[in-house]
């Protein structure tokens, strides 16, 4: 905590930080300085001189940038004097001369800087009688991003932000003087993962998204603030609706998450939410195809069939997948219903992430995303998080290049904070077991990354780096991390809502509240509540498929889960399906999956329902309603409700935040945090577990065992490839296929392969080359990435026109013939 | 120079000296860079220098030719490969957070130069140059309408009559001294009637309300348009302008767009005291030395010319507006 020192604003002696800036600490006081450039979460700049106001020094009264200068004690800032008040009408003056003035048909009219301080500050009218600067109106600096120079007014928040918040210093000033305009670079448009947050920082209508443009006027909208779904982070969002229909997303700086920011998948993927392919009636398969059917019919039918199925071969021929993407009362909903509804422990909110329940939903130390702002070195072993969870991407990044915490990240291809790494490790898929053994004892050139990871504290994010990685290797990796000084581990996987899904049970080895199946307190404490529960071992999800194939299981409820795109074994998942004898979908959309069902019900989205959802650091915040489902969609809870009751076990819930209170009651670590707290106390959300409350589990693995790790690695025969899978941000996720202006920036299919591997197969960029899975065979178009070590080759999982590739493809990397340009 | 770097660099434990030249000089460039060539050659230069274990390197920067790359923070952004924009100071001083961040002392080539000279003469014989209130000598670079325009060092004290009749030779065809600017472009004008006996320091000329600056004498006579002068140097600072700061990149142009329209004939007026208004927005209670809305000293440049005119020739700027152009045709 830095020393308070006492400062005096318009007359009022406050009491700031010492060296804080005068403009955030007088609007901490109440006291609104007028700003453009200045931006809370960026570096000052003190170009627009917007913030002009009078400060006493011992050198006489200065008429100095209330966002340059730092408080000190005994300031004395006078923030509306005649001459501040003078010299900011000057200002506003000056940049409304060359301002188009078009604000009747400019977006930003009604939430405009410029419009309101205008009002506030302001001249009465213009002096100005010469001709305006000219500049061709909206030109596209990216698929997403229109800029019209004519209403810049060359604050610089969209170039700084580029630069030094996204690491994408992709447009720039051009020109000098008069003449400065926001440009991109020739041939190069501004395609960051980040570009929406230059359209929301713009303090003027200049930068425009696409998916917005006249849409809406701001005094329109609905404003509903709310939590992000795409990746574990839950970035704070407002949602903003008009009539019904989600309009846009902007970011809510919630210190603890996202801090404003938004990647633009999360920014511009609620397209999906008013699509019109989403499901509006139950749908019932007969002889083959899909007839719409009324709800009561729907659920006779699964009452029948699946009752049947229940009575005949027991609650353990069934399989239950899916919760991920739900809020944790339709995931708790989910696990009470697979446990006391059908009687079966086999359910899984994972979707082969790899990673073991419990190190998820428990592994302790566990770090807290602003740790990341604490660290003297941060590991990234997991995922590109430039790819699989944007803001957590920026949250490290900016450790390191605003702070300059240490970092180290290891890899099999390069990562988007490699520019920014201490160290960067490279190895082949397989052999991470074999470099983490080496990497543990620090020999030759591990010395030197050893000892940078030796400077504590130490956040380590750990998670699968590929879809090929050893399942077991994250954990090892995390006893590594936890050896190091002050070490906290941030487990990290992407699927929205997975981590609340885990603590709400929704995995064979856990119960609600991270407790272990099996334990025989938890069971009794939550049976209290429940009745009984099935003690048989379950299944997770590849074990639920490939029991469907062998026939072991014969009916599977599926949850907002499309496993014949997301499972890496997509052909074990599409075989499972289809030998299933009953299949029920809950889901938004007709997928790949739940194509196969017997009987889907149409469930409500984001956005349409209330709830929670944990991240990754199990953080608990809520989510809202915003627009209504379309037809007859409803909230999963509901739908599982009645399919209980059909079943003659009714779960007997009242309201999603009646299954919220039930699962304070049974599930510990969760007591104490309800809707209300979260509406109105813990604006950053409340961190499980929760208060007092311990957690029945806590995965503390222990020191990196060197046999396990000799076990787990393999070697590719000589002359074969590794194969390297990984997702990327754009794909063809259900979600993405539905939001039609991200779906186009899916990169889609590509065998990347070194250049000493391509030149040796005779293979050039855009060489069609052959990839044989199980089931299909595609010829996609080679790229060359030096980034891979020899060997490998790299795969982007789930693209858009090419079947689902799973983890057991071959390569048969042969030249095709040449891309025609 | 180079003599006066290694001095300096000694006396301040710098190992790391750059020269920048802007980048309409490329001849001045390569006869610098052919000195410290030699200078490299003759082991005053590089690692170990005069045979110590002293290493000195020296580099020649040539900038992307922008006006504003002579203000120090404006020159080190240029140097780092940056826009040559002038930095916020705080914090960006030089002496604490300069070149890479690193502590840098940024001085003109002119008074690097003077440092072996003062050596070499002692102080004592260096400080009877010149007048006691500023020792020493100066470099004058004398242009317009006189007889011999030309670079001049001289001691200080000597006096403005004197510089521009006896020096330079006087006005060029005999003609009446209109006015001159003493110290650069963003120095406020002297008239005859005022300053021509005024002495030369750096002290006197502050009094009176201008600087020496960089010694750029412009003369001007009788038959100089004022308002097409002040119209010029205006659009100098305006298309120097870094572009930063609001009020540079806005009101120099609006500036000189209201004294382009005044010259052409178009003059309204109310002219007069908007120019004056826009010019107290950047720099505000026109005073001198000026104040500034701005981050650096290059806007309020641009209200000189403004006030000079305004202050000594406003008749000449009513007469343009009241006869629709130009009274000296
Ligand atoms: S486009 Fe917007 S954010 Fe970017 S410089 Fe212009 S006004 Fe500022
Ligand atoms: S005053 Fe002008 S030149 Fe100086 S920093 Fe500001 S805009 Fe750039
Ligand atoms: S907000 Fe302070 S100069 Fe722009």
């Amino acid at each position: 905590m830095a020393d308070l020192v006492k400062i005096t604003v318009d007359g009022r002696q406050i009491e700031v930080p010492h060296g804080e800036l005068v403009i955030r600490a007088a609007q901490d006081h109440g006291v609104y300085i007028p700003r453009f450039c200045w931006h809370p979460r960026m570096r000052e700049v003190g170009m627009c001189r917007m913030c002009l106001v009078e400060i006493e020094t011992p050198r006489g009264t200065i008429l100095t940038t209330a966002c340059t200068t730092t408080a000190a004690e005994g300031m004395v800032v006078h923030t509306a004097s005649d001459t501040a008040k003078k010299a900011q009408e000057g200002i506003l003056e000056f940049l409304l001369i060359n301002h188009p003035l078009d604000c009747p048909v400019c977006d930003k009219g009604g939430e405009c800087p410029l419009q309101d301080q205008t009002m506030a500050f302001g001249p009465g009218e213009s002096r100005f009688v010469e001709e305006k600067r000219h500049y061709e109106k909206p030109i596209p600096i990216s698929d997403l991003v229109f800029l019209d120079r004519e209403r810049c007014i060359l604050c610089a928040r969209c170039t700084r932000f580029a630069d030094e918040i996204a690491g994408d210093p992709l447009i720039e000033f051009k020109d000098r003087g008069n003449h400065t305009s926001v440009e991109t670079f020739p041939d190069l448009p501004f395609s960051s993962y980040f570009s929406g947050n230059t359209v929301q920082i713009c303090p003027v209508g200049a930068l425009t998204a696409s998916a917005y443009r006249f849409k809406a006027r701001p005094w329109d909208l609905l404003v509903v603030e709310s939590s992000c779904s795409h990746c574990t982070v839950g970035c704070r969002i407002s949602v903003e609706s008009s009539q019904n229909h989600v309009l846009r997303f902007n970011g809510v700086d919630n210190g603890a998450t996202n801090q404003g920011w938004l990647s633009d998948k999360c920014r511009f993927g609620f397209e999906f939410i008013g699509s019109e392919q989403r499901l509006r009636t139950p749908l019932v398969k007969v002889e083959g195809e899909f007839r719409e059917a009324s709800w009561a019919e729907a659920l006779d039918v699964v009452a029948d069939r699946l009752g049947a199925i229940i009575e005949e071969q027991g609650g353990d021929a069934v399989g239950g997948i899916g919760g991920a993407r739900s809020t944790n009362e339709d995931a708790y909903a989910f696990g009470k219903f697979m446990r006391t509804v059908v009687g079966s422990n086999h359910l899984d909110a994972r979707l082969d992430d790899g990673l073991d329940a419990r190190f998820l939903a428990a592994v302790s130390p566990r770090a807290k995303i602003a740790d990341l702002d604490r660290a003297a070195t941060i590991l990234v072993w997991a995922p590109d998080l430039k790819e699989e969870s944007g803001s957590l991407y920026l949250r490290v990044r900016h450790a390191v290049q605003e702070r300059g915490a240490k970092l180290v990240v290891v890899h099999p291809r390069r990562t988007g904070l490699d520019d920014r790494a201490t160290h960067k490790l490279t190895y082949r898929p397989g052999e991470g077991p074999a470099l983490l053994g080496e990497l543990a004892g620090g020999a030759g050139d591990y010395a030197k990354v050893l000892e940078t990871l030796s400077l504590g504290p130490v956040v380590a994010v750990v998670g699968r780096t590929g879809l090929t990685e050893q399942p077991q290797l994250a954990e090892e990796v995390a006893a590594f991390a936890l050896s190091l000084p002050d070490a906290k581990v941030l487990p990290f996987a992407r699927r929205s809502n997975v981590f609340g899904a885990l603590d709400m049970g929704v995995a064979p080895t856990l119960l609600p509240g991270r407790a272990a199946a099996g334990d025989s307190e938890a069971t009794g404490h939550l049976e209290a509540v429940w009745g009984p529960i099935p003690t048989q071992a379950g299944r997770d999800t590849m074990g639920i498929l490939q029991g469907l194939v062998d026939g072991d299981l014969k009916a599977l409820v599926l949850l907002g889960a499309d496993p014949v795109r997301d499972v890496p074994a997509a052909g074990i998942a599409r075989r499972g399906m289809e030998s299933a004898e009953f299949v029920v979908a809950i889901d938004l959309f007709l997928t790949d999956s739940s194509e196969l069902a017997d009987v889907v019900f149409p469930a409500e989205a984001f956005g349409e329902k209330e709830g929670t959802i944990t991240n990754l650091e199990g953080r608990v915040q809520k989510v809202n309603r915003v627009v209504t489902g379309p037809g007859q969609s409803q909230a999963d809870w509901t739908i599982l409700d009645d399919i209980s009751r059909r079943l003659g076990k009714p779960l007997g819930f009242a309201s999603a935040e009646a299954i919220s209170k039930e699962i304070a009651d049974v599930a510990p670590p969760y007591g104490g945090i309800s809707w209300e707290l979260l509406e109105w106390d813990a604006k950053e959300g409340a961190v499980v577990p929760y208060g007092e409350a311990g957690q029945p589990v806590a995965y503390r693995p222990d020191g990196v065992d060197r046999e396990a790790l000799a076990a787990m690695s393999r070697n590719p025969e000589s002359g074969a490839f590794a194969l390297h899978l990984a997702r990327t941000l754009y794909d063809d996720g259900v979600l993405m296929r539905n939001s039609l202006s991200l779906h186009a920036l899916a990169p889609g299919g590509a065998v990347h392969l070194h250049p000493a591997d391509a030149a040796r197969l005779g293979v050039s960029e855009g060489s069609l080359v052959e990839v044989e899975t199980v089931d299909a065979s595609v010829r996609l178009p080679a790229v060359i990435d030096p980034s891979l070590a020899t060997g490998v080759v790299y795969v982007p999982f789930n693209q858009p026109g090419i079947p689902s590739l799973g983890s057991d493809l071959s390569v048969v990397v042969a030249a095709g013939e040449e891309v025609s340009a | 120079m180079i003599e006066g770097i290694i001095v300096t660099a000694v006396a301040n434990e710098v190992h790391e000296a750059f020269v920048y030249i802007r980048g309409e000089y490329p001849k001045p460039a390569r006869r610098v860079q052919q000195a410290i060539d030699e200078a490299y050659a003759a082991g005053y230069l590089g690692k170990g220098i005069f045979g110590t274990d002293y290493d000195l390197d020296v580099t020649v920067h040539l900038g992307g030719g922008a006006y504003i790359c002579g203000e120090e923070t404006g020159l080190i952004n240029s140097l780092e490969g940056k826009r040559g924009e002038p930095r916020i100071k705080p914090p960006y001083f030089p002496a604490a957070k300069g070149l890479y961040l690193m502590p840098t002392i940024v001085n003109n080539v002119e008074t690097v130069s003077n440092v072996p000279h003062i050596l070499a003469m002692g102080a004592d014989d260096y400080r009877a140059l010149g007048h006691a209130d500023d020792t020493g000598t100066f470099l004058f670079s004398v242009s317009g309408h006189v007889k011999g325009p030309g670079n001049y060092e001289l001691p200080h004290g000597i006096t403005w009559r004197e510089l521009i009749f006896d020096v330079a030779g006087g006005i060029r065809e005999d003609r009446e001294l209109k006015a001159w600017i003493p110290g650069g472009a963003s120095a406020p004008w002297f008239v005859p009637e005022h300053h021509l006996d005024l002495e030369i320091t750096k002290d006197a000329t502050a009094k009176a309300g201008s600087m020496l600056g960089s010694g750029a004498v412009i003369v001007m006579d009788e038959t100089t348009c004022v308002v097409k002068a002040a119209e010029r140097v205006v659009r100098f600072f305006s298309h120097e302008s870094c572009g930063q700061c609001t009020p540079c990149r806005e009101g120099t142009t609006w500036m000189e767009m209201i004294l382009r329209r005044v010259e052409d004939g178009f003059g309204r007026s109310v002219d007069a005291e908007l120019l004056l208004d826009i010019s107290d927005n950047i720099s505000p209670g026109l005073a001198w030395p000026p104040k500034q809305t701005t981050i650096c000293p290059l806007g309020p440049s641009a209200v000189s010319p403004v006030t000079s005119v305004t202050r000594y020739f406003r008749d000449e700027l009513m007469q343009h507006i009241e006869q629709g152009g130009c009274p000296l045709g």
